[in-house]
């Protein structure tokens, strides 16, 4: 057990730049990632997912941050049939307003014997869930909740289209800042590359808004609930080239909450059993200088999450994929292996995504493109629409017909720069 | 046509040759002398092999652009690019002095400087 945990530690830290190392100590490395996630170490099967909460509100200016935080934990833990003391495992990122968990924790008043704050943007809460996973398999805890909130709706942020000036001693801030990166235009530059390189065209990227529209229509609390077509899309107004305003997700209060159980808990819940059988997570920046914008962290966390389940992206019947742009959701489906690279043009196209439609059924909630983004960060809500599709309690036009096999996939921070991408494979039982 | 204002970068210890230079007029770059390879954004230890002797050297200022997108939501519209630049790295940077209907990926540029309020000046790029 040490040594597994030895094992995927150095995995974690350093094979992960798989460009960069020689050949031989790659091959070594990856050798070593097999072994861990193979044999010794694993997280299949050892957590379920009992509780899972969306926050139906949209709009929230006469509500805290930390009250959406408390709100989505309460309805997550009634969901589950847990309460309260039950939790010993808490969960949260750089949403949580306070130093790490500690404010939150004091706010929602838990006793816990574990806390974890890892954050990796809009991604953070798919490694909340696989961290839980792992946490509960080493029985540093039983039952996790896991909390995202916020208000940028409420609060007038522009989200997208200002520079957002960060901490002087970020060590790239200072070179990139004054050329006014936001998070439009860093993610349509790779786009704009994805475009060039693979003959992507703006018409396939619509595809995937139609789609998440398409789903959002039977959604009561999305956001945007009209059906917009491929000419919607693409004559919408440009705001950072290549990318229209309907390309982009919306920008939502609200908020979420999961709760990850060990499995002798999960035994005696009166809920449908949602295991977690395969995650993987991986960041991506630009290499010293060794800029890649074709591929995103996915293309790195998909294939250790599908060995670790020891299923194929073929065999998946749902897939909640991070959307906080159309180009965001077509690269991670090529890079999770649904499609070969720069095929994910074709793929998107033609309705593919759409639930009874296509081959790909995805982000039936509406994701991010329609539904919902709270607090600027799209994870949570890709596990809990997946968490719906297993137990079968997705809307009725739009749940997959004996959904089985569900895969959520986010990246977080910003795409054409560094972001963090994480992997999740989950089964019904 | 009103002048898109640019942010000052904020130097440290460990950057301020760099902003030094393009006061300058000089683009400098970082090569490690254990393996020789140039990065950008510039570090004390190579990124590639964590080598703590590194050197500073000018960039010729030739690159080609890598990716690039029109800002069309701002009070003034600009050029977000990543260049790459004739000795290997790829560095975020504006494109300006130009049509932004012009640009295209695989465009050769050369560098130009532009000041900032109240700081050093920032290395951009015009298409050749
Ligand atoms: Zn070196």
């Amino acid at each position: 057990m040490a040594d597994g945990v030895s094992t995927r530690g150095l995995v974690g830290t350093r094979a992960g730049h798989g460009p960069c190392l020689d050949t031989a100590r790659a091959t070594h490395l990856a050798s070593l990632e097999w072994r861990g996630v193979a044999g010794r170490m694993t997280i299949k099967g050892k957590a379920y997912i009992a509780g899972a909460f969306e926050h139906p509100t949209r709009n929230a200016p006469d509500k805290s941050v930390a009250q959406l935080h408390a709100e989505c934990a309460k309805g997550a833990l009634e969901d589950a049939g847990l309460t309260k003391d039950d939790v010993d495992g808490y969960f949260c990122a750089g949403d949580a307003p306070g130093m790490g968990p500690l404010s939150l924790v004091d706010y929602l008043n838990l006793r816990l014997r574990h806390v974890d704050s890892t954050e990796t943007g809009g991604s953070s809460y798919l490694v909340h869930v696989a961290h839980a996973a792992e946490a509960i398999a080493l029985g540093r805890c039983s039952v996790a909740l896991i909390t995202l909130a916020g208000r940028p709706r409420s609060e007038g942020m522009a989200t997208g289209t200002a520079p957002r000036q960060g901490n002087p001693a970020q060590p790239d801030l200072q070179f990139e800042f004054p050329y006014g990166p936001t998070v439009v235009n860093m993610y349509a530059m790779c786009a704009m590359r994805h475009m060039y390189q693979y003959g992507t065209t703006s018409e396939q990227l619509a595809w995937i808004k139609v789609a998440a529209s398409q789903h959002a229509q039977h959604n009561p609390n999305a956001m945007l609930r009209d059906v917009v077509s491929v000419q919607d899309v693409i004559e919408s107004p440009i705001v950072a080239s290549p990318l229209h305003r309907l390309d982009c997700c919306v920008i939502s209060d609200g908020g979420g909450a999961l709760i990850v159980v060990a499995p002798e808990v999960m035994q005696d819940l009166h809920r449908p059993r949602v295991k977690i059988i395969g995650a993987g997570e991986a960041p991506k920046g630009q290499f010293g200088g060794d800029v890649d914008l074709t591929f995103s962290g996915a293309s790195w966390s998909g294939p250790r999450a599908f060995a670790e389940a020891g299923v194929k992206p073929a065999d998946i019947r749902y897939a909640s994929i991070y959307d906080s742009f159309t180009i965001t959701v077509l690269m991670q489906i090529e890079d999770l292996g649904f499609c070969t690279k720069g095929e994910g043009g074709r793929f998107v196209a033609d309705g593919n995504l759409i639930s009874g439609v296509g081959k790909l059924p995805f982000n039936t909630d509406g994701g991010g493109l329609c539904n919902n983004h709270p607090a600027n960060r799209g994870g949570m809500t890709k596990v809990i629409e997946a968490v719906r599709q297993l137990r079968g309690e997705a809307h009725p036009a739009v749940q997959v017909k004996d959904c089985a096999l569900a895969l959520a996939q986010g990246t977080g921070g910003v795409l054409g720069s560094r972001h963090g991408s994480a992997t999740l494979i989950l089964e019904r039982e | 046509m009103s002048v898109r204002k640019l942010p000052a970068p904020e130097a440290n210890p460990e950057t301020s040759p760099y902003w030094e230079a393009a006061k300058k007029g000089v683009l400098l770059l970082r090569r490690c002398t254990a393996c020789r390879r140039a990065h950008h954004y510039p570090r004390a230890l190579c990124p590639f092999c964590f080598g703590d002797r590194l050197e500073w050297q000018a960039a010729s200022g030739k690159g080609s652009i890598y990716s690039f997108s029109v800002m069309q939501r701002a009070p003034v519209p600009y050029a977000i690019a990543y260049v790459t630049l004739e000795e290997g790295p790829t560095m975020l940077t504006n494109i300006v002095d130009c049509d932004f209907a012009s640009l295209r990926i695989g465009m050769t540029v050369r560098l130009v400087f532009k000041p900032t309020e109240g700081g050093a000046a920032l290395p951009m790029f015009t298409p050749d």
